[in-house]
């Protein structure tokens, strides 16, 4: 077993690694020059940026000077006759196209492994922090909606699903499959501004966004009704999505371990049905449920970028959304790096998990 | 139902002994029986009749509803009243100060629903129902292609991997490997802002935009029609048929493309129309994100991108968004019901 995990271990380091190159090559292709709008930016102030100060920009955010700066300074150069310079700038201008780009960000994804290796995600262009510091912030908030979501998911969809497989093709079956159904169509953000319309702006029975509400300052006991009164209709939206999937697979493989021979067994041995279905086909249900579970479990930290966009929650979904769209280079290559991370290690936990439930599976 | 009818056939079969057995038991091919057990599922032909109905509203609907362009604006005006209301004290003499704003307006927007906008218009004076059409086209249509194109490319790869085996099929997975731990929302996110650049840079049509970033989405979400189509052919591999096939001196081409697939094709039908509704949800979400296409175009999603900037909308004009996310809403359950009455169908185990 613990052989299989390390085999397990090392090749998930190299899926990683064909990840993080591919990741990297789509991050420098965005044209979003961070950079370039915050010198803009400065610009509009009614200051003008020094060329020196501008190169030694790129030079902390570790980036390559871009074409038309290197223009700048080569007229800059030939302006004030410092003609022997010149060559040197030349040779640095990486042209439109061709392999010399390529090299530089090959280069730049080699700088960044190096790094992090180093366990150094770099700092945030964004956010001026740490990439790892920001990331561990704002993921306690996506964990807490994620776990509390999950675990209703849970408790709804299995008696449910339960009773759908043990009455198949009754009136309850129907309703309960047409509502799953209706639960897995239904886009997130579409649902979601549903019920915060309907909710809070319509009725007001709860705030529309954030976390807290900002202009009190509650503490202890208080302070925890207003996170749920703030987390209400972000956790119901997430439920109502999630639970289908659940539901489906319970009444599955419910269906399947009902039309087992052991199940024939024990209602032949004169069983009552509720002994059968609750404790000779319930527990035989739950080898994949518990697998499914620990393959959950990484991925409750990676945070619902969509939802927490809608209710405006700070939470790690809502951050990265904000840096995908500013070409936040470093926390957008650290923030996938970690979801890559976690869906490995839920895939890993999830194949463990499904040996050590059901004892006939064996790992080699 | 069914136990009269067999029981029906059972005595007619007793009564005439004469006439030959296939005269009293209806022959039905695999096919027959395949539409005869969908078609027997209440929440297929629902969910028929929502595909084929959305298609027909997005299609050809403009063809009746002509009264407005995909593009074309509402340009009858509007005028708007605002009262201000102050009141003054002087000298212990209240007063009340009535002012109202008169202000005309060229773009007839947000207007109620009425005879001539039957859904109302939205906030730049576009006909509402009119852009659902459209916009429902583009999202069909791009959502359609790429399944299409995901499912050729799976089982392509996936048949490759199967039928050969041994390094391809290692390299395949890998790659499948890779693929698969790539987060989809970022990965578009990341493409789409890349693609910003090149629209400026006019490498690439603005309208292009949301059929090539549903280009990369294929190109990396064609993994599970592989997986599937792998494992299939891996075992169909082995079967007796294949046997014969390799017997008969047939090219490997035609064994694959005529012998392992059109095996496989069951599943990969099932996977295609399920896959048809994911699909249609990453559009929308993309397009809601405002990473689809842009204005003047629509689509289903970018007419709800408009809430999240104006709760004004969000609050008080549902007319603007609702029908876009019930639109939404239809076509992707329409797709799952079908998808789930043909898995259904094609179950051997299901004894229904």
């Amino acid at each position: 077993m613990l052989k299989y995990i390390l085999k397990r271990i090392g090749y998930s380091i190299l899926v990683l690694l064909g990840v993080s190159l591919i990741m990297y090559f789509l991050v420098r292709l965005m044209p979003v020059d961070y950079i370039q709008s915050k010198i803009d930016q400065m610009n509009q102030g009614g200051a003008t940026v020094q060329l020196d100060t501008q190169f030694a920009m790129y030079d902390t955010y570790g980036l390559d000077y871009p074409d038309k700066l290197i223009q700048a300074k080569i007229d800059d150069l030939t302006e004030k006759g410092k003609l022997s310079e010149i060559p040197e700038w030349e040779a640095m201008m990486s042209g439109e196209s061709g392999w010399a780009k390529v090299e530089k960000i090959f280069k730049g994804y080699f700088t960044w492994l190096g790094n992090l290796l180093r366990l150094d995600l770099g700092i945030s262009f964004k956010y001026g922090v740490p990439v790892a510091d920001k990331i561990a912030q704002h993921m306690g908030t996506s964990f807490m909606i994620a776990l509390i979501a999950t675990i209703f998911e849970f408790l709804i969809a299995i008696p449910l699903g339960i009773t759908a497989a043990t009455h198949q093709y009754s009136l309850r079956d129907y309703v309960v499959t047409i509502l799953v159904m209706v639960g897995i169509s239904l886009p997130s953000f579409f649902f979601g501004n549903v019920l915060k319309n309907w909710l809070s702006l319509q009725l007001g029975w709860f705030p529309p966004q954030g976390l807290v509400d900002a202009t009190m300052s509650y503490t202890g006991v208080a302070l925890l009704v207003d996170y749920v009164k703030h987390l209400f209709i972000p956790i119901l939206t997430v439920v109502i999505l999630s639970i289908g999937a659940r539901m489906r697979m319970t009444r599955t493989n419910m269906l399947e371990v009902m039309n087992s021979d052991y199940i024939r067994t024990a209602r032949a041995k004169g069983l009552k049905e509720s002994v059968v279905i609750n404790k000779h086909a319930f527990r035989n249900t739950l080898i994949p449920l518990v697998t499914s579970m620990a393959g959950l479990l990484p991925s409750l930290f990676s945070g619902a970028i969509i939802t927490e966009q809608v209710f405006d929650l700070p939470g790690i979904g809502n951050v990265a959304l904000v840096a995908m769209q500013i070409g936040d280079i470093p926390f957008i290559m650290g923030y996938n790096m970690f979801l890559a991370v976690l869906s490995v290690v839920g895939v890993l936990f999830a194949d463990v998990m499904y040996a050590v439930v059901d004892p006939r599976v064996k790992l080699e | 139902m069914d136990e009269l009818e067999l029981k029906e056939q059972n005595t007619q079969e007793v009564v005439d002994t004469e006439t030959p057995l296939d005269k009293n038991v209806r022959l039905m091919s695999p096919n027959q029986m395949l539409a005869r057990r969908f078609f027997r599922s209440k929440l297929s032909i629902l969910g028929l009749f929502m595909v084929v109905g959305l298609f027909l509203f997005c299609f050809l609907g403009p063809v009746f509803y002509t009264q407005w362009g995909e593009t074309e604006l509402d340009k009858s005006g509007k005028t708007e009243y605002a009262t201000a209301v102050t009141t003054y004290t002087v000298n212990g003499v209240e007063y009340t100060l009535h002012q109202t704003t008169e202000t005309h307006l060229i773009d007839n927007f947000l207007a109620a629903p009425s005879a001539e906008h039957p859904l109302g218009t939205d906030d730049q004076g576009y006909d509402v129902l009119a852009r659902l059409m459209y916009g429902g086209r583009v999202s069909l249509l791009v959502s359609f292609m790429t399944v299409i194109l995901m499912t050729i490319f799976g089982v392509i790869m996936g048949g490759l991997a199967g039928y050969f085996g041994g390094w391809i099929d290692n390299v395949i997975m890998r790659v499948c490997d890779v693929l698969m731990c790539l987060p989809g929302v970022p990965i578009l996110l990341i493409l789409s802002s890349a693609m910003d650049g090149w629209v400026s840079l006019d490498l690439v049509e603005e309208e292009m935009r949301i059929y090539i970033l549903m280009f990369f989405l294929t190109v990396i979400s064609w993994t599970g029609t592989a997986r599937l189509v792998r494992g299939q052919i891996l075992s169909l591999r082995e079967q007796e048929f294949m046997v014969a096939a390799e017997a008969m001196g047939y090219s490997t081409g035609r064994k694959i493309f005529k012998h392992l697939i059109p095996n496989v094709m069951p599943q990969l039908i099932v996977q295609m129309s399920l896959s048809l509704g994911s699909m249609i949800l990453y559009e929308a979400t993309l397009s809601y994100l405002n990473m689809g296409i842009k204005a003047p175009y629509t689509a289903w999603g970018s007419m709800i991108n408009i809430i999240t900037t104006n709760q004004d909308i969000l609050q008080n004009y549902p007319t603007v968004w609702v029908p876009a996310g019930l639109c939404i809403v239809i076509a992707v359950l329409g797709f799952n019901f079908v998808g789930d009455g043909l898995r259904d169908a094609l179950d051997p185990k299901g004894r229904r």
